[in-house]
């Protein structure tokens, strides 16, 4: 199967609440958290689609959009 | 066409005005003297399609035909006295949510396990304030079996209307023994439904925001409209809300509705009240007595009358004040210690002249009883 | 329908703490939903009291938030009265199996068509940390300050044995399997019970030291196996997570319904 090519991962800073799960899970280290204490991309390049920030996060803050337009849905 | 003419027990006669009236989910646990009410309806309900269910206790009956009534059914269940002491919160719970929903409590004698198989109306001001806060209630009572039908349609009508648990103060006198009833036709007597809304689909409906008349359009769960129901204080969308100015706005909405209303809630009968010297004011199984005393002393020309009331909340104030203005005493008959003789007290021009003519050992208050005790107060004695 | 119809957006961010598992849950729920691509007019979310019971408030579906312990008498009632409705019942632990017990055994008795998700996280999170039937011995909590000597049960053996159709558990480290679990559960005709063990950080981790978010979840990671694992095998102490009980039984609108239909005939005849 063809690895997935992430467009962008959308992070809804209103509704992220920093808990760092996301950060902590990820297995490729791609996010952190800002001054803000909210959740950043830092190493999109790094990110292998797995999506698991996305279904884990207790905020519903985070969206994955793959490259074929195709989002979480 | 031919009426159906029964000889039954008053709690049958009960089932007969819910089915008339439409009840189509009854959620019960059996407890004396009710029972029958949950025997019968298991046998009748699924006749006409409807549904009967015994949950695992009393709190659950409860809890049950609120979630019945929210997906658009009329729904009852049936007690006594343990039984409602469990069910309050729920009452409460539909009252802060306005759900439409009959509460039949056949009374025994209490506190606690009381006296299961014998009679009391100790349970009048529990109906009143058995839940916790400041809520309005609506409770019925009746003395016959053709009232008793009567009533309980009643009871449905005033849910419907007012989105809200109505009481059916019955007593196990009334509810177990045998009398006639008169089943009435269809459309003889008026069913009311729950009004509901006309917002069309996908258009912002409000559960809780009442129209200029006062009125609460509801909508079925499973319809249209998705909304949220709690019995927290909520906005009129039926979202959690603590705001100050919800809150209080509200409370006196929830407590306005049903008190604003008490001239059309009220239901009562006279019995040889004109020119009456002394008044009984009565209510159930109680006023059966009252009324037998009243019948026999006219022909030895005492004029006794009986106010029989069959709403005993919201309390007729004005209703009582007015038929007992030019009275020499009135006489509270109940049995109990006394629930109704405040709120009379509390109404008549003339407080120190309401007197309590009760019974409280578990048998039905006699004619003898209630005459003795008139005689004393007339300074007559035994 | 993507997951965001699913949810009430005005009410976001939600009112639970950073890192809570039923957060996580909610999550999961609603992707379930979706995969199910039920009709969101079909769907009644019937909740408790508790910081779990908020989730109903989140979600565009009917929902009916009740009183603490009574979420699947509620339900009952609506499931009973109009069958064709879908009813979710998440609950917490407290309020599906201290106060709730009674209802709970029942619900399971009479395999009606619901399903029920306990948010198991070993705590009364909403009133401020006491401990449940579930924490277990050994538990700091604001009514246990010298550690809890209540013992716990499983909640599993419980609900199998009273009857429920189908029972499964996972956690919310596992949250696509949670998301597997509560779609098959949905389905299920019968009553269906998932456990899903959900973080509390700021009562439970705080105060017996089991750390944030995050080092909850590695717990469950860690202490937890799949059904049929070499992992459970060799440790069978480890929490066991999958499907225990997925058989067909006689649903109780289904098995009412025909008392209907005797009644109607016996009534002609």
């Amino acid at each position: 199967m063809a690895r997935q090519k992430l467009k962008t991962i959308m992070i809804n800073r209103d509704w992220c609440k920093g808990c760092g799960i996301c950060v902590s899970l990820c297995p490729t280290k791609v996010l952190e958290l800002d001054a803000a204490d909210k959740a950043t991309v830092v190493r999109p390049e790094e990110c292998i689609c797995c999506r698991m920030c996305e279904l884990r996060c207790p905020d519903l803050a985070i969206e994955v959009e793959l490259e074929e337009g195709k989002e979480n849905g | 066409m031919v009426k159906k003419i029964r000889f039954v027990q008053g709690n049958e006669a009960c089932v007969e005005g819910a089915l008339y009236a439409g009840l189509d989910f009854f959620a019960g646990y059996p407890i004396t003297p009710s029972t029958e009410i949950a025997e019968q309806l298991s046998e009748r309900l699924p006749e006409i399609g409807g549904k009967f269910i015994q949950m695992e206790d009393e709190i659950a009956s409860m809890c049950a035909i609120i979630g019945a009534s929210l997906t658009g059914k009329k729904v009852m269940t049936a007690t006594s006295g343990p039984g409602f002491s469990l069910k309050q919160e729920a009452i409460g719970y539909a009252c802060m949510a306005e759900i439409p929903c009959v509460i039949a409590n056949i009374q025994r004698g209490g506190p606690s396990t009381g006296n299961p198989t014998h009679v009391s109306q100790g349970d009048v001001n529990q109906a009143r304030w058995g839940t916790h806060g400041d809520h309005a209630i609506i409770a019925l009572t009746a003395s016959n079996h053709q009232d008793v039908f009567r009533m309980t349609v009643d009871a449905f009508n005033m849910a419907e209307t007012y989105r809200t648990p109505v009481i059916l103060l019955f007593d196990e006198v009334v509810g177990h023994m045998r009398e006639k009833l008169v089943v009435p036709d269809p459309g003889e007597l008026e069913i009311v439904d729950r009004l509901r809304t006309s917002v069309a689909k996908d258009v912002d409906y409000h559960p809780y925001l009442p129209r200029e008349d006062g009125r609460l359009p509801m909508s079925d769960f499973g319809g249209e409209h998705r909304y949220n129901v709690t019995g927290l204080f909520h906005d009129m969308w039926g979202f959690p809300s603590n705001n100050p100015k919800l809150v209080s706005g509200l409370l006196r909405h929830l407590v306005d509705k049903i008190e604003n209303n008490v001239q059309t809630i009220t239901r009562y009968k006279e019995h040889f009240l004109e020119g009456a010297e002394y008044i009984l004011v009565s209510y159930g199984s109680s006023a059966r007595s009252a009324i037998h005393l009243a019948l026999n002393r006219r022909d030895k020309g005492e004029k006794i009358g009986v106010l029989e009331l069959q709403s005993l909340w919201p309390f007729p104030r004005e209703l009582v004040k007015e038929k007992c203005a030019d009275a020499k005493a009135v006489l509270v008959v109940e049995m109990n210690m006394g629930q109704i003789l405040t709120q009379v007290k509390a109404a008549v021009n003339k407080p120190d002249r309401v007197f309590l003519a009760n019974r409280i050992d578990g048998k039905l208050i006699t004619p003898s009883d209630i005459k003795q005790l008139l005689r004393v107060i007339q300074g007559r004695g035994v | 329908m993507a997951v965001k119809d699913y949810l009430r957006e005005r009410f976001f961010p939600h009112m639970w703490c950073p890192g809570c598992g039923h957060g996580t849950i909610l999550n999961a729920l609603v992707r379930a939903v979706e995969q199910l691509q039920l009709p969101k007019n079909e769907i009644v979310m019937v909740s408790g009291i508790g910081c779990s019971a908020r989730i109903s408030g989140y979600v565009d579906f009917h929902s009916l938030h009740t009183l603490h312990g009574r979420a699947l008498a509620f339900a009952t009632g609506v499931k009973l009265s109009q069958p064709r409705l879908k009813v979710l019942v998440p609950m917490g632990d407290g309020d599906a199996l201290a106060i709730g017990g009674n209802h709970f055994i029942h619900a399971a008795r009479r395999n009606i068509d619901i399903t029920a998700i306990v948010m198991n996280n070993r705590i009364y999170g909403m009133t401020g940390g006491q401990f449940s039937p579930l924490s277990g011995p050994g538990v700091k909590a604001t009514t246990a300050p010298y550690r809890t000597i209540d013992s716990s049960f499983d909640v599993v053996e419980l609900a199998r044995a009273a009857g429920a159709s189908f029972v499964a558990r996972t956690t919310a480290y596992h949250a696509k399997e949670c998301t597997e679990l509560l779609a098959q559960a949905i389905v299920h005709k019968g009553f269906s019970v998932v456990e899903i063990l959900s973080q509390c950080p700021t009562h439970f981790g705080r105060k017996n030291k089991e750390g944030d978010a995050v080092s909850m979840l590695g717990l469950y990671k860690e202490n937890t196996a799949k059904l049929g694992s070499k992992a459970l095998e060799e440790n069978p102490g480890l929490i066991p997570r999958g499907i225990f009980v997925e058989k067909e039984r006689p649903e109780y609108c289904e098995e009412y319904d025909k008392i209907i239909v005797q009644a109607m005939k016996e009534k002609q005849s």
